[in-house]
């Protein structure tokens, strides 16, 4: 049970933006990935579910090949959860009916059990006050973690988080990052693409920097924050801390 | 004065006439409010998701439709029907024609309402695992919808009162019955006007529909 990353390169038209990246991600494992703007980080997130198609080397999740072409991605999906950098709630539909919609349409579950689950979760990430209104009277914390619910919601195996705190207002943030550390303390194998470095060295099992498309330096928080060995980490890192 | 307003020959047959050419004017409406939309819809979202070589003659052959004005549609097609040996009543001809112009009208709404939602939207969708179809159905129409329908109700209404113009190719229907009466009667003044109020009568309501539901969706917004 991992995630398997092996020399994924990636290019949008003449741009490589992920030049040969190979990473292993274990069941239960927090991996941070940290990194300059344009490093390649968030587009390797989309490659994991098959949300971007790369252009060689390849990714196994539980041993299921993401982009050969029997796979069936709609499938896949379903353990891998993804949260974005925008929460992208669905406006149409009420924080419930944003949580309940997937499993209804994807796992065919009824709409009592879907709603058992979405209320779960919601409960789970603090929401369960603003289970009937619309994400629009939500604070854009609150529709982060209900986006997280949202993902919670399948029963996935893994989680992926995609900058998700860096579009909020700062006063923001911690509601959304407690939800993760919850999380990762309930043993969710997760994925964490964030600038947030002192959350990264908190949860994460392992860190890894990115910078231009490769991965420069992966390891312990207390090796690569604490003491990173690459000249590109610690220039980062004193560019961000 | 006012006794000279209420002095008219109008009788209630003539009321009950006019009241049938409003039945003409509102069953051809419907028939082209409904053409027009199913056609509007299949070639609106055809066009939003099709590559430009699907895209571009859909979008010629509509542009026909929108540029040529309607009345001379009306009567090309009226003819034209004669010429290749169909046997369509005036009525028929009305209804196709009017329903080709207003999806015409309406395959533009329903593109720009697809277009509306945004891709990170339907990105997440896709990321729980939901097909392309149900990605379609359950997030891109609703929310499109909310988009596409202010526009879509003043194409309605626009429509109801282009119907007027199928006289010309000899429907009666509310504009023409009016004139008929007008014509006997000489007070044309008396009779537009009560066109005019069932004109309005016969819209306001689809008016008032658009709005109640606009404003339902905004409280979500």
């Amino acid at each position: 049970m991992s995630i398997l990353i092996d020399d994924v390169h990636k290019s949008f038209g003449s741009l490589e933006v992920i030049k040969g990246v190979t990473m292993t991600v274990e069941k239960g494992e927090v991996v941070s990935v940290i990194g300059g703007s344009g490093s390649g980080k968030s587009t390797l997130l989309m490659c994991i579910n098959g949300l971007e198609p790369i252009n060689s080397g390849r990714i196994l999740v539980d041993g299921t090949d993401v982009h050969a072409r029997g796979t069936d991605l709609n499938k896949l999906r379903r353990k891998i959860g993804i949260v974005f950098q925008q929460w992208n709630a669905f406006p149409h539909l009420t924080v419930l009916e944003n949580v309940m919609l997937a499993p209804r349409k994807v796992l065919g579950k009824s709409k009592a059990e879907a709603q058992a689950v979405a209320v779960e979760k919601l409960t789970h990430v603090g929401l369960a006050e603003k289970l009937n209104v619309y994400p629009s009277k939500l604070s854009g914390g609150q529709q982060q973690r209900m986006a997280i619910a949202r993902a919670l919601a399948m029963s996935p195996d893994y989680m992926l988080f995609d900058e998700v705190t860096s579009a909020l207002d700062p006063q923001l943030v911690g509601e959304v990052l407690d939800t993760m550390r919850l999380l990762s303390k309930e043993g969710m194998t997760m994925i964490v693409v964030t600038h947030e470095i002192a959350f990264a060295r908190e949860v994460s099992d392992r860190v890894a920097f990115f910078h231009k498309g490769r991965i420069h330096e992966i390891g312990p928080p207390s090796q690569v924050i604490g003491n990173p060995q690459q000249p590109e980490t610690v220039a980062f890192l004193k560019s961000v801390l | 004065m006012f006794s000279s307003l209420l002095d008219t020959s109008f009788s209630l047959n003539d009321l009950l006439f006019m009241l049938k050419g409003a039945g003409v004017t509102l069953m051809i409406t419907a028939w082209a409010v409904l053409g027009g939309t199913l056609l509007g819809v299949a070639f609106g979202v055809v066009r939003a998701v099709s590559p430009w070589w699907i895209n571009a003659p859909i979008g010629a052959v509509l542009d026909v439709f929108r540029s040529v004005p309607l009345l001379i549609q009306l009567v090309l097609a009226n003819s034209f029907k004669t010429i290749i040996g169909i046997t369509w009543a005036p009525f028929t001809v009305s209804c196709v024609v009017l329903a080709l112009y207003m999806s015409a009208y309406c395959t533009e709404i329903v593109r720009s309402g697809f277009l509306a939602v945004p891709s990170t939207t339907r990105r997440a969708a896709r990321s729980l695992g939901m097909t392309w179809r149900q990605d379609l159905t359950d997030i891109v129409f609703p929310i499109a919808l909310r988009v596409a329908l202010p526009s879509w109700i003043g194409l309605t209404l626009g429509v109801m009162k282009d119907t007027a113009m199928v006289w010309w190719i000899g429907v009666v229907e509310l504009l023409r019955s009016s004139q008929v009466i007008v014509t006997r009667i000489q007070e044309p003044l008396f009779v537009l006007s009560i066109a005019g109020l069932i004109y309005f009568l016969m819209s306001f309501p689809i008016a008032r529909l658009g709005a109640r539901l606009e404003a339902r969706w905004r409280e979500n917004d």
